[in-house]
């Protein structure tokens, strides 16, 4: 049991960072149903920000984040308005392919700039932990978690509550008819990318302090995952994403805690395929036809 | 209050207005029909800024607007009312019309609006916290009024809001259309229900394939031959 409990309040961690993640994806793919598959590489970027702002400059753990956020919701926006925006009306397949093409171009970027090989982070945060009945949690762990409610309460009161969430949703349901209202939907794409990308940057530094390293290909793999959590909880589904980031971190920990590590990967894959043949709209999505 | 001058709109290859020219002034009820195809949709697209021509030119208040995008068509009076509703789904009616409201930013206004939206169509209030896309048809007609009145427009367009409504629904919302324009905002209204259109517009306008081919009052398109065998059943 205890070792059962250790292993869901590691998945929480890992499972933060995941939805974090897969939020972005999910809100871009809501409002221009667009797969943006250099969101892993904001998230790489984010990292490297954090790692910047606390060793070479010497901030804090919040500054640094703050930074991280507003640094990628910058980087987010220039890319949909430079790579994106020019095939708001092209196919789908041109549009996924130039984001594979930015994927590269960042991760490339950043191993000129930065060197191809990992940095290690500091450590800072400290490395206090607590022992609950047996269970270890480390500061980190806790600081990460309540880090991801804080900014997924925050997203959900934008969304839900704001003028510009209001415009958002409207875009991503239809757009010529925001237009109508007045809603200028290039903006409101530029909002959600920038969202998007600053919680893909908060996930960076978050992933930067628990595992106390970055490097330029980090993006890969937990893009893939958040991909994955936001598919099998709904994409374009707020609500699915976290569900989902949340579920795949857990399950990825179980699998490693009592099988092996090996496998983790697999399993992911496995869920996935099972959720696409039984619901493919994903946990929470409705199975609705594709509009005409 | 608005000129349409000589506008020609393209698809593509697809010549869809070749040169309409028509006007309404303050106050009017001034109705477009024409058969499916004919461009009245296309028309209002234009007129709200979703749409570009690739000639002529559209003034509203003494302003041309034909380079303008529909945020500023909006802001500076002009509503529209689209072709099958287009509300939103999965947002509730009351986040619906404060789509409506979406760039004013008098609170007060705004309140005062809703209470007169509520009070010309009751059942919208009953439905406040619902998902639009569970409204009936008719319900979700009222709705996109409302929301469009929400914009406190100088002008209205309404694209077709009787298609696909019961006979009484019909009636009610016609009359509901003499009630806002009673009440001070001037309406250009595109309808397939040429009768109805008629009997309540000050003036008429009569479309075949992307031109005008006929106008007039009301009174006499409703007279005119053409006009009945086409449109009237006779
Ligand atoms: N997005 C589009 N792409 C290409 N052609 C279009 C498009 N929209 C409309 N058309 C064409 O333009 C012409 C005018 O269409 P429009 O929708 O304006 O007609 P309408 O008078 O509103 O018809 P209805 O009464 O059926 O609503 C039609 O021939 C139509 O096929
Ligand atoms: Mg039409």
């Amino acid at each position: 049991m205890v070792q059962f409990l250790q292993q869901i309040v590691n998945g929480l961690s890992l499972g933060s960072i995941y939805a974090l993640i897969a939020l972005g994806y999910t809100m871009v793919y809501g409002i221009i149903k667009l797969i943006n598959f250099a969101h892993g590489d904001i998230y790489m970027l984010g990292a490297y920000v954090g790692f910047i702002c606390t060793v070479q400059l010497g901030l804090g753990f919040f500054p640094a984040l703050i930074i991280a956020m507003v640094t990628c919701a910058i980087i987010g926006v220039v890319i949909e308005k430079i790579a994106y925006k020019p095939l708001r009306n092209a196919t789908r397949i041109a549009a996924l392919i130039t984001a594979i093409g930015v994927s590269y171009f960042l991760e490339a970027s950043t191993q000129k700039i930065m060197g191809t090989s990992a940095h290690s982070f500091p450590d800072v945060l400290g490395t206090q932990t607590f022992n609950v009945l047996g269970v270890v949690i480390s500061m980190k762990q806790i600081i990460i978690f309540v880090v991801t409610i804080l900014l997924m309460l925050l997203l959900q009161y934008v969304v839900q509550k704001t003028k510009i969430g209001r415009a958002m949703r409207a875009v991503s349901v239809d757009a010529d008819a925001a237009q109508l209202m007045g809603v200028n939907v290039n903006a409101t794409i530029s909002y959600t990318f920038a969202i998007g990308s600053a919680l893909a940057g908060a996930a960076g530094v978050l992933v930067g302090i628990y595992y106390n390293t970055v490097s330029p290909l980090m993006g890969l793999v937990p893009g893939i995952k958040a991909f994955i959590a936001a598919v099998f909880g709904g994409i374009g589904i707020i609500p699915g994403a976290m569900f989902g980031g949340f579920f795949i971190g857990i399950v990825e920990t179980l699998v490693t805690g009592y099988g092996s590590s090996l496998y983790k990967d697999a399993v992911v894959y496995i869920i996935l395929i099972i959720i696409l043949i039984v619901k493919p709209a994903g946990l929470l999505g409705k199975n609705v036809k594709e509009k005409v | 209050m608005l000129e349409v001058k000589d506008i020609h709109v393209h698809y593509g290859a697809i010549h869809a207005l070749k040169g309409v020219t028509l006007n309404v002034k303050q106050g009017e009820i001034v109705t477009l029909i024409g058969s499916n195809g004919a461009g009245k949709s296309t028309l209002l697209k234009t007129i709200s800024g979703l749409l570009h021509p690739t000639k002529g030119d559209v003034v509203f208040l003494n302003n041309s607007i034909i380079k303008k995008d529909s945020k500023y068509i909006v802001k500076s009076g002009i509503t529209q009312v689209p072709e099958g509703r287009h509300i939103f789904p999965g947002m509730t009616v009351y986040e619906n019309l404060l789509m409506g409201a979406y760039l004013r930013k008098d609170k007060d206004g705004i309140q005062q609006d809703l209470e007169s939206v509520y009070k010309r169509f009751p059942i919208l209030k009953e439905r406040l916290r619902q998902d639009a896309s569970t409204l009936s048809g008719g319900e979700q007609q009222m709705l996109a009024m409302g929301r469009a009145l929400m914009a406190r427009p100088k002008l209205l367009l309404l694209d077709e809001p009787s298609m696909g409504l019961a006979p009484i629904l019909v009636q009610q919302i016609f009359d509901i259309i003499k009630d806002i324009n009673a009440t001070g905002t001037t309406i250009l209204l595109i309808e397939q229900n040429a009768r109805m259109a008629l009997s309540i517009a000050d003036r008429g306008y009569v479309m075949e394939t992307g031109k005008i081919v006929l106008s007039g009052t009301g009174e006499q398109l409703s007279q005119s031959e053409e006009v009945k065998k086409a449109y009237l059943g006779g």
